[in-house]
Formats: structure tokens, C-alpha cells, sequence
């Protein structure tokens, strides 16, 4: 068995048990870090394949952030996930289930279908040969799928404007400085004189406006 | 590649698809784990989409596993800021109680 077969059934083995880890842990905390490392696996895989910037890419934007942001938003929910996870073995009979179906299913249709010969002659894009994989698809990423490219780019940025402005609150306890108001006032508004006698004080009415 | 063969990644894809459709299944009361689990199933087309991209020596499954991957974050930054936010308006993220529009 050559180095690369034995480190592809390492990276297979670790993500599926990995993988059987994030559905069937009990504290989601460790259902994130099994995710984690599925990812890592993957990548794993990815580099076997010779895909090597989709490889890094998987470990830059899933590991680093949307694992994170899995773990960061389990951490600050408080909730009390073991009445979450009630009805996890009435449920296992009938997933269980669907889930062979599926890999059945699958697995079929593996194995009673084969790749044309002709379709190598219908390729949209070779990868063309001596250059890395990073450069081989950043030039098609950047020409032919420059439309893709840049509607992915806009759904990343509706994807954060849409969670700032989901999550973002104003307490009404919290003073903030409002600069526009601020300018808006006018000396009159902002200070009256009071001819104040001595002895007296400011009676009520004046006393109320002054408040204000 | 060469030595490992197509089907033993499309297998790999196939069991982590699997394990993400039996996730939202057995979780189906937990909105975090479903997430997950949408995630494993997101990883499970992209290893798809790159085996075949090196197997026909298309470039073009890698962009589609790069765009995948795009969405995939995007879906994960949205599915977790409605839940914060749904978190603080009940008090709760089960499942169950989340039926305010069933009228």
C-alpha cells in the first residue's frame, strides 16, 4: 500500500467517525469540534486530490470561521441542550432508515453508471498543465466565471449586512452621543436667561422650563 | 488520484451526505446540530464536485466548489444570527416551539 492510498483511508476514516461524532455527541460543544475536525479531514482529502487551494480555503473559512462562529454562538446561547436532545432514540430507528435507504441509493447508482469516454472531449475548462492549482484557477475564476465570481462576492455581502442588522440592538440604557442633534440645537433652545431675584430663587414654571 | 480511484472518494462523499441527511433526522428538536449537519452535507457535494474536477481535469468543478463554499458560509453567518436573534425574542431554539406562523 503506497503512502498516498494509506494516508486517504487516514483522512476517510477520521471524517466519517469524525462525521458520526457531530450527529450522535451529546454536548453540541463537541459536536463543533468533531466539525472541526471532519473539515480538516476533508482538506486532507483535497490535498490528495490535488486540489490544494480549495484545501486551504476549506481550513481558512470553515475552521476559522464558521466553526467558530458555531462554537461562539453554542457558548453564548444558555440553553439547556439535554432537554434539546429528548426523543434522540425514538427518532434513531426511522433516520436510521431513511439514512440506509439514501446510502443505498447512492451507492446504486455508483455502481450501475459509467463515465462516457467521450465526455474528456466535452470539458469546458482543462486544467492546463505546469501551473499551480491556485494560479490554474485563478484564471478561469477571474475570466470566465467573473460574473459568478462577483455574485458570490455580493452574497457574502448580503449575507453580512443581513446578520448586523439581525443581531445589532440599541439598549435605551445606554447613552450614545448623537452628533446631528447636537448640531441641530440652537442657543435658543439650549439656554435661557433668568433675571433671578435676590432672595426669591426661580419660581416653579421657571424652574420646570429651566429642567427641560 | 491516480492511485486511489474515483469511487473511493464518491463513496467517502456518499456516506458524509448520509451522515448529515441522519443528523437532521435524529437532532431534528436542535437548530445548531441541523446547521451541522447542512454543513456535512454542503462538504459532502464539494468532494464530490472536486473528485470529479480532477478526474475529468476540469477546472470548472473546483470554481462550483468554490462558489458552494461561498454560499455555504454565507448560509451558516445567517442561519446562526437568526437563531441569536430568535434566542433572545423566546428564550428558546427548540424546534418545537418555533411555530409563531402556524396561525
Amino acid at each position: 500500500m503506497s503512502m498516498p492510498v494509506l494516508f486517504f483511508y487516514l483522512y476517510a476514516g477520521a471524517a466519517i467517525a469524525a462525521a458520526v461524532m457531530v450527529v450522535f455527541a451529546r454536548n453540541p460543544v463537541h459536536s463543533a469540534l468533531f466539525l472541526i475536525l471532519v473539515f480538516v479531514n476533508a482538506a486532507g482529502m483535497f490535498v490528495l486530490m490535488g486540489a490544494e487551494f480549495l484545501a486551504m480555503i476549506l481550513i481558512v473559512v470553515y475552521v476559522g470561521a464558521v466553526a467558530v462562529l458555531f462554537l461562539f454562538v453554542i457558548m453564548m446561547l444558555d440553553v439547556d441542550f439535554s432537554r434539546l436532545r429528548e426523543g434522540f432514540l425514538e427518532y434513531l430507528p426511522f433516520g436510521l432508515l431513511i439514512g440506509f435507504i439514501f446510502l443505498a441509493e447512492l451507492l446504486l447508482l455508483a455502481g450501475g453508471w459509467v463515465i462516457t469516454p467521450t465526455v474528456t472531449k466535452t470539458i469546458t475548462a482543462p486544467i492546463p498543465a505546469g501551473v499551480s492549482n491556485t494560479e490554474a484557477l485563478g484564471l478561469v475564476l477571474y475570466t470566465r466565471y467573473i460574473h459568478y465570481f462577483q455574485i458570490s462576492g455580493m452574497i457574502l455581502l448580503v449575507a453580512m449586512i443581513g446578520a448586523i442588522v439581525l443581531t445589532l440592538r440599541h439598549k435605551k440604557s445606554v447613552k450614545r452621543q448623537n452628533i446631528a442633534e447636537q448640531n441641530a440645537r440652537t442657543k435658543e433652545a439650549a439656554m435661557a436667561i433668568r433675571q433671578v431675584k435676590p432672595g426669591q430663587g426661580l419660581s416653579d414654571s421657571d424652574a420646570a422650563e429651566w429642567v427641560r | 488520484m491516480n492511485e486511489i480511484g474515483l469511487g473511493h472518494f464518491l463513496s467517502v462523499a456518499a456516506v458524509l451526505f448520509t451522515l448529515g441527511i441522519l443528523g437532521i433526522f435524529l437532532n431534528r428538536k436542535n437548530v445548531i446540530i441541523i446547521l451541522m449537519s447542512i454543513e456535512l452535507i454542503l462538504l459532502a457535494v464539494n468532494i464530490n464536485l472536486v473528485s470529479f474536477s480532477i478526474y475529468l481535469n476540469d477546472i470548472v468543478g473546483q470554481v462550483f466548489a468554490l462558489l458552494v463554499l461561498t454560499v455555504a458560509a454565507a448560509e451558516a453567518a445567517i442561519g446562526l444570527a437568526v437563531l441569536v436573534v430568535f434566542f433572545r425574542n423566546r428564550g428558546t431554539i427548540a424546534v418545537e416551539d418555533i411555530n409563531l406562523m402556524k396561525g
